[in-house]
């Protein structure tokens, strides 16, 4: 059928390419308004300590300072991404719970003053015994960082499906392993901007957001205006990966301040701001219990968790069900118990990071299934597809999974790999692993509780037919979505993307959508983006079934063209039937929604991992480690993916490159690290190692065909799937090289080196 | 340089430098990053800021044809020195081939560090028009991307090479 297909399934140029290269996109820092002042947050020095107060008189009198706020000049309310815990205020009332944390902000006529007047703040502070460490946080005596928090415990799971032990007794062979995970972040290259000004009782944001919808609703929330006098948009992003999801101290900030002095506000911050905020991945501390059979069937899995989260819960609640409820979507067991404890501590909040709560807890479960097939002495990657999940299945926790090519990905990745010929036969020093993963393709709840539809889009055809605009509130960070949503669009119309335009995230200008997170876009919005094609196609044939005399059923209409299906050289352009539908009719406008169907079981926590399709991905990768220094190389890696239906092939390989890049990084150089009083030690892209060019290996990334009935043209997810199975692979390729296993991310060339010095 | 002093006792410093062919004039202070010049006044945003510390490479600019990080260039080191930046590479609207080249070979995603790339590969190039894979690599490796893996960019700069 794809066959028919004229304008998805195919490698077009992004649609904002032209501006990206020559310089013209201008992102939210990148634009200028007459009579704009900036802004900056005054952040605590301190990891916990009692506000005793604030004097803010001597900054208020440097010249050229328009205003200095705190929590006196805000509302009290408490926010967060997740409704689940409120927890944060826009500024710090009685306490400072990390170094970091937000106290006041400065609005001034340029970045100098700004600097000057922030010195100028006094706060008088009480400081309190801190604690940076999961498990020291919940011995008796620890601090408390939050009184409705007891035992700094913030959130407790306790999953059970099915009958593990009898499972663990029927098993030939239990194994528990335990994996650690470290803390991380996204760094994506564009700092988080706002601007805000304000007409009238009306605010205008533009914010480096990953969600549009979800900024309005929270600047409303906490703020008390209408949802209709907030605007938010965003103009180019320069990546996301999660760290743009939460509303920041920037937004509020903005927001306030530019009601304050009647200006425009521009706020922003530089890159070590951006690790005290951007809601880094949760470091994961991980028990993982399994029991097989003599063949390696997995009869049941028990997932013993804590998690660090940080000073803040913001999405954290859902990082921490995330973590257990994904690990039963590759491989098919009946029996599963998943405990989790997500303890605060005085360091920053934690949140969702490409992958969510998954890839730590991915790394565990690849690591330990390869121990577990060495073990039984069966391949690792055999042992796997005999447990893969066969498509039009439910898991243990009753997640529908219908299209799901799983173990044709793990074939072909053995195919072009070469996996026979190399696993356990390279030298000593040399090593090849294989890992899986995949992802949910958008979640099949929103993040507060809402009956709106997740996505709508709306078509305008223009009044002469020669362009069509579309309206989205899908949010394009980099990922491609404003490429692959037109493309959408034009073939859903019969249209050409060439013609194609995009107002996007806007929530004045463009249409509703929960925007950039869960891999959620192609799917969710491209479903409301396909029925307004389809709603400009039948408003298409059925006025040129008029002009042409004949019925709308004899007629077709792709690429621009409308024909008679029995005699396709009976022709009229679009663009000459759009116009006299404008002409009788008034705008052609073509309308869709998009909500996905209840889902999920009805246990506590079941919304957690719902969603319409999921994903599936085999990575294999072949590594070379220097015995006396530890020093370990990536050489080659291979991705086959189980995405769906591809609406850009391009778009989607420029995905799993970059996924395997960010997972890379995180096996084996990535980590904050914080020094004993809970100060940030590496807070630069210098010292919190980026992977560079220098770094990055051939990747061959490759398909398998599944087309998923619950999604338009049968797409799913690639942006987060593809960076689960990577720590894990990486992992196996280490052992495979030198017959040690290191436990804990990331694995630096010291634990590395220490690993094979304890062998010896 | 010529040296005027402000009402504070503030020196400033007359300074111009020729970016992208054309003659700029400023008085501006000592501490004026060769990065804000451009941003802020000659509203150059194409330079962008991503560490303000070097690490990054998104401030790339070409001074006297050679790379350099514009957040640790002084505007007063700048002075009488070509500048060439990202709003320079495209010649009345025609596109470079390297920059035909991000575009037909998908290197660009979120776009954030896609000028700096261009003008390292472009100093890379006018230097050495065929370099090797590694070549480019070495050539881009000040230039963070965290999007793409630099998979496609290494592979536009090659295509864009092979061509010349």
């Amino acid at each position: 059928m794809s066959d028919n297909y004229t304008q998805i399934g195919k490698s077009v140029p992004r649609i904002d390419a032209f501006e990206k290269v020559t310089g013209q996109a201008k992102y939210t820092a990148d634009i200028k308004f007459s009579n704009m002042l900036v802004g900056k947050l005054l952040l605590s020095p301190h990891a916990h300590a009692r506000i005793i107060s604030i004097d803010t008189s001597e900054a208020e009198k440097l010249p050229g300072v328009k205003a200095v706020i705190t929590h006196k000049d805000v509302p009290s309310k408490r926010y967060g991404l997740s409704p689940a815990r409120w927890d944060e205020n826009i500024f710090c009332i009685d306490k400072v719970r990390y170094i970091g944390d937000k106290v006041a902000a400065v609005a001034a006529i340029d970045e100098e003053t700004v600097y000057k007047a922030l010195k100028l703040i006094k706060v008088d502070y009480e400081v309190l015994p801190a604690v940076f460490d999961a498990f020291e946080a919940m011995k008796e005596g620890a601090p408390q960082i939050f009184e409705e928090y007891p035992g700094n415990i913030n959130t407790e799971i306790h999953q059970n499906f099915g009958d593990l032990d009898q499972a663990f007794k029927d098993a030939y062979y239990v194994r528990t392993d335990r994996y650690d995970g470290q803390r991380t972040y996204q760094c994506p290259l564009e700092p988080h901007a706002t601007i805000a000004y304000w007409e009238g009782s009306k605010v205008t944001v533009y914010s480096s957001i990953q969600s549009v919808h979800y900024l309005q609703y929270y600047l409303s929330q906490v703020l008390d205006l209408k949802m209709g006098d907030v605007r938010v948009l965003k103009t180019y992003i320069g990546g996301g990966f999660g760290g743009k999801m939460d509303p920041s101290g920037l937004d509020f900030g903005a927001v306030i301040l530019a009601k304050k002095t009647g200006r425009p506000v521009k706020m922003w911050f530089d890159r070590e701001d951006m690790f005290f905020n951007n809601r880094g991945r949760h470091p994961q501390f991980m028990n993982i219990t399994t029991g097989v059979t003599k063949e390696g069937k997995i009869l049941g899995v028990h997932a013993d968790f804590v998690m660090d989260g940080g000073a803040y819960t913001g999405l954290g609640i859902a990082s921490a069900y995330y973590a257990g409820a994904l690990l039963t979507i590759l491989y098919d067991f009946e029996n599963y118990k998943f405990d989790m404890l997500r303890v605060v501590t005085n360091l920053p909040g934690c949140g969702a990071q490409r992958g969510h709560g998954q890839p730590q807890p991915r790394y565990a479960f690849e690591s330990h299934l390869d121990n577990i097939a060495e073990h039984l002495g069966i391949d690792p990657l055999e042992m796997r597809i005999i447990n893969a999940r066969k498509p039009g299945t439910l898991t243990v926790q009753g997640f529908r999974v219908d299209s799901y090519g799983l173990k044709e990905a793990m074939e072909k990745a053995r195919e072009i790999s070469g996996w026979r010929d190399k696993k356990g036969k390279l030298p000593q020093g040399r090593g090849i692993g294989m890992g899986n993963g995949g992802f949910v393709s958008g979640a099949g709840y929103a993040i507060y509780r809402t009956d709106l539809p997740h996505s709508v889009a709306t078509i305008k055809v223009t009044d002469d037919g020669t362009s069509a605009i579309l309206y989205t509130g899908a949010v394009e960070i980099g990922q491609g979505s404003d490429t692959v949503l037109c493309q959408m669009a034009a073939e859903a119309m019969g249209y050409r993307y060439e013609d194609m335009k995009i107002v996007a995230a806007d929530t004045d200008l463009a249409a509703h959508d929960l925007g950039a997170y869960a891999s959620r876009q192609t799917l969710m919005s491209g479903a409301a983006v396909k029925q307004a094609g389809e709603d400009v196609n039948k408003k298409i044939l059925d006025t040129a079934a008029e002009i042409m005399g004949v019925s709308n059923e004899e007629l077709d209409c792709r690429d621009g063209i409308v024909f008679v299906k029995s005699n396709p050289e009976i022709t009229k352009t679009f663009a000459e039937v759009a116009r006299t539908y404008f002409v009788k009719n008034g705008q052609l406008i073509g309308r869709g929604s998009y909500k996905p169907p209840k889902l999920g079981g009805v246990h506590k926590g079941s919304a957690v991992g719902t969603s319409p399709a999921y994903s599936a991905a085999t990575q294999v990768a072949e590594v070379v480690i220097d015995e006396e220094t530890g020093e370990i190389e990536v050489i080659e890696a291979w991705d086959v993916h189980d995405c769906g239906y591809v609406i850009n092939p391009a778009l989607l390989h420029g995905q799993v490159h970059g996924a395997f890049y960010m997972g890379m990084g995180e096996a084996i150089w990535e980590e904050v690290l914080f020094d004993k009083n809970g100060k940030l030690m590496n807070g630069n892209l210098a010292e919190y190692r980026l992977p560079t060019a220098l770094d990055m290996p051939p990747v061959a990334s490759e398909l398998v065909d599944t087309v998923d009935p619950n999604a338009p043209w049968g797409v799913k997810e690639v942006g987060e799937g593809a960076t689960t199975p990577t720590m894990g692979c990486i992992s196996n390729a280490v052992y495979d090289a030198i017959g040690v296993r290191v436990k804990s991310l990331p694995f630096t060339y010291e634990k590395i080196w220490r690993a094979i010095k304890e062998k010896k | 340089m010529q040296v005027v002093v402000d009402n504070n006792g503030i020196k400033r410093y007359l300074v111009t430098l020729n970016i992208n062919g054309d003659s700029y004039t400023r008085v501006i202070k000592a501490n004026t990053l060769l990065v804000k010049f451009l941003r802020e006044e000659i509203d150059l945003t194409g330079t962008k800021k991503g560490c303000e510390l070097g690490d990054c490479g998104s401030c790339t600019v070409l001074m006297d044809g050679k790379p350099v990080n514009s957040c640790i260039v002084l505007a007063v080191e700048a002075d009488g020195h070509e500048i060439t930046t990202i709003e320079g590479v495209a010649q009345n609207n025609k596109l470079d081939r390297i920059q035909e080249s991000f575009i037909e070979n998908a290197a660009i995603q979120c776009g954030y560090c896609t000028p700096g790339m261009v003008l390292s590969a472009k100093a890379l190039l006018t230097q050495n028009p065929h370099p090797t894979e590694q070549e480019v690599r070495t050539a881009i490796a000040g230039n963070l991307c965290r999007c793409t893996g630099y998979v496609n960019i290494v592979k536009a700069v090659l295509v864009a090479a092979d061509e010349q």
